[in-house]
């Protein structure tokens, strides 16, 4: 093959092609493949996280959002042992935390309640740890709630990257990791956060709240009501 | 201080019978029964067996979270405690007056409400005993058994709890559980196509609600004497009122009557409940027993709910249920209602004032405004006070100055009707048990007294007649000597 041609990789069966630099999961979405994806976000650099994009690449098992697409590569995404491989990092995550839907404000908009629906997710399945976390409502504008953070680091790297305050960090190792906020006292309201960061605006979940403001957007017509997260990460795909 | 038939006086040398659990109600409850050797009643309770904490786990969260997570305490009247809870944090908010708009999306909410819930009680609960019998064959005594003998009764039933349920999905978003109402207002107003699918089918729902009054009136005619004394306990009676004395069943003001009538307060704010409910607690029940403070525990507890409501109100200002009102008034000439079947007819007025509410809601323009919300001055308490279906429900709240909840105390309408759901079925015990082997029909009595408040324990059982029911008569020493089962396959 000559160097001009056009690069393609195989997803499922399906031809995909790639710019020089692209990761799996970047040239699949481009393509409009959905690939199920947690903490990617399309002006971040991909760190891997998650692993819930997990593909196999000539039968390896690697997270397509970190793994740079390769000319004439065999990917496999939609098999059922990746979809069962991914419910339970789902659920891992539902259990870790508390997750109570049902009076969450960002039900409905949220990215891990979303990627459940779409993978099937029905039940916690493993015993939930119900950990301790209180918020932190120190901050006048902003409210933490510690009990729905996926670790995924998105408003870490937005922070430092973008707004350039290190408000957030991850702390501890293992089961015990945890978001924690840069300030002597803990405390948020003692950290340079304000409403209009970008920090604000991208947790998939529901951590990091304005205050005040709940269920101002009925139900139904939030971003997941309206469509699947399959549909709506492929109609953004010009994004990525 | 003790109530008669409340504590035996030596319970080791009595049998015991449960009624565990009560059936078509929502929730699980038991009532338990002390007999002596010759089956004369010497104790009579009733219990609820569920604890669900709801006041402890709110605190620490957000206010504006707490409409959409209180209501989930119920799944058949979720709307009252989400619009008690909206009531109570307006107030926090600083929304002391709400739009035009949002106090009608919320009206009408609420009187969906009213309808749906209305029409569970009474049709799907309740008419298998008043239409079948309350001793007729336990297969049967259920909404199945009424379909069968009045197909086209429980259809009406069943349209007129979707109709409510669809008034509920349009104004709050979904059939159960919705998040219409915030504090300060609600996220959306009606559109003119909602509006005009509800108005398509309430000319027929009016209809069904005035059959359904008319059917309760037949059946009071029919056998005044049961309808009248059937475990019939005078009380005083405690609900809001409208600022003008009318029925409102969304918003008002605190009025007490005693049993003759006698107004005890009026004209009592939200915020002022504490100043005249108090709550006396028995160490063998998780439900507190509320009373009218002035007059104490003995003397001050009431009744709350439909029969309550249509009694204290001076009157109902939509025509239909007036005329209905008037005449459930006359069945009882100058002397104020206390029979608690009289609850089914009032509960049914109530439906009918609920369907003409909805009627007139709808013809108002400000139900389709854009002005959803509003807010004020911040505060750190609030009150909302609503009658729910069932009753008056008070919804209190502290919220300190980060936005969390610091305190919740709820008082549902159960709760208030707790002393006087005793008395009823200790009058039922009385008069229907009392020296006689108690049988399941006879066992259902004490049940249909129960129903007959329309207590909200949690959520419906039993509706297709397969509820477990098993009563264990227990000799004093222990050794069970005879038991009454139905639905064996699921008896404990």
């Amino acid at each position: 093959m000559s160097d001009d041609a056009r690069k393609t990789f195989a997803l499922d069966g399906q031809e995909v092609p790639f710019e020089p630099g692209q990761t799996i999961l970047q040239a699949a979405l481009a393509a409009g493949h959905y690939v199920p994806h947690l903490c990617f976000h399309p002006e971040f650099r991909p760190h891997g996280s998650c692993r819930v994009c997990t593909v196999k690449v000539n039968g390896r098992t690697t997270a397509s959002c970190t793994t740079p697409a390769r000319d004439d590569d065999v990917v496999e995404s939609h098999t059922e042992e990746l979809a069962e491989l991914r419910r339970s990092l789902i659920q891992f995550l539902f259990t870790e935390g508390n997750h109570f839907c049902p009076s969450c404000e960002q039900s409905g908009n949220c990215t891990l309640q979303a990627v459940g629906y779409e993978l099937g997710v029905t039940t916690g399945h493993y015993n939930p740890l119900f950990p301790n976390r209180p918020l932190d409502a120190s901050h006048p504008d902003v409210l933490l709630d510690f009990n729905r953070c996926i670790l995924c680091e998105l408003c870490v790297h937005a922070s430092a990257e973008v707004d350039k305050k290190h408000v957030f960090a991850l702390s501890g190792r293992g089961i015990t990791k945890h978001l924690v906020v840069n300030a002597e006292s803990g405390r948020l309201c003692d950290t340079p956060l304000a409403v209009y960061d970008k920090a604000m605006s991208v947790c998939p979940v529901g951590v990091i709240q304005r205050k005040g403001r709940g269920f101002a957007v009925p139900i139904g017509t939030r971003t997941y009501d309206r469509a699947p997260i399959s549909g709506i990460a492929v109609a953004r795909r010009e994004e990525v | 201080m003790s109530f008669p038939l409340e504590k035996a006086r030596d319970p080791s040398k009595l049998r015991r019978i449960a009624i565990e659990p009560v059936s078509r109600v929502e929730g699980h409850g038991k009532v338990t029964i002390l007999l002596d050797e010759h089956d004369r009643v010497h104790q009579v309770r009733l219990h609820i067996d569920e604890f669900r904490g709801f006041e402890r786990f709110i605190q620490g969260r957000p206010y504006w979270e707490i409409p959409v997570m209180v209501q989930r305490l119920c799944g058949i009247c979720p709307v009252s405690h989400h619009l008690a809870a909206s009531k109570a944090l307006d107030l926090v908010v600083g929304a002391r007056k709400l739009s035009a708009t949002a106090e009608k999306v919320r009206r009408l909410m609420h009187y969906g409400q009213i309808l749906q819930s209305h029409a569970l009680h009474f049709y799907h609960l309740s008419s298998p005993d008043l239409l079948l019998g309350f001793d007729s064959d336990v297969a049967k005594r259920n909404v199945v058994g009424v379909l069968a003998a009045y197909p086209e009764l429980a259809l009406q039933g069943v349209m007129l709890r979707k109709f409510g349920q669809e008034v509920i999905r349009i104004t709050a978003g979904k059939r159960v559980h919705g998040t219409g109402s915030i504090p300060g207002g609600v996220n959306k107003s009606v559109t003119a196509e909602e509006r005009d699918e509800l108005l398509r089918a309430l000319p027929d729902v009016t209809t069904w609600a005035q059959a359904g009054v008319r059917l309760i009136a037949e059946l009071h005619a029919k056998n005044r004497e049961l309808y009248e004394t059937f475990g019939t306990v005078r009380s005083n009676l405690l609900s809001l009122v409208g600022r003008d004395g009318k029925l409102d069943l969304y918003d008002g003001v605190l009025r007490a009557r005693d049993a003759d009538g006698r107004i005890l307060f009026d004209g009592l704010e939200a915020e002022e409940y504490e100043s005249v409910v108090r709550e006396d607690v028995r160490s063998w029940s998780y439900m507190k027993f509320p009373y009218l403070a002035a007059l104490g525990a003995e003397e001050g507890w009431y009744k709350v709910g439909p029969l309550a409501r249509v009694q204290n109100c001076d009157s109902i200002g939509t025509p239909l249920a007036e005329a209905a009102r008037q005449e459930l008034l006359a069945s009882s000439p100058g002397k104020f209602i206390h029979a608690p079947l009289a609850f089914h007819w009032a509960r049914m007025v109530e439906l009918l004032h609920a369907a003409e509410v909805i009627e007139r809601l709808l013809a108002d323009p400000d139900l389709l405004g854009r002005e959803l919300v509003v807010t004020g001055a911040r505060t750190g308490v609030g009150v909302g006070i609503i009658e729910a279906p069932r009753g008056t429900l008070i919804h209190h709240y502290e919220v300190d100055a980060q936005d969390l909840v610091t305190m919740c105390n709820l008082i549902v309408s159960t709760t208030h009707n707790n002393q006087a759901m005793h008395e009823a079925i200790r009058e039922v015990a009385r008069k229907h048990l009392d020296g006689r082997a108690p049988t399941e029909g006879l066992l259902n009595h004490i049940e249909v007294a129960i129903r007959a408040f329309d207590p909200c324990l949690s959520c419906a059982t039993h509706a297709l007649g397969k509820m477990p029911l098993a009563v264990d008569v227990v000799a004093a020493t222990g050794e069970r000597v005879a038991r009454i089962v139905r639905d064996a396959e699921h008896a404990p």
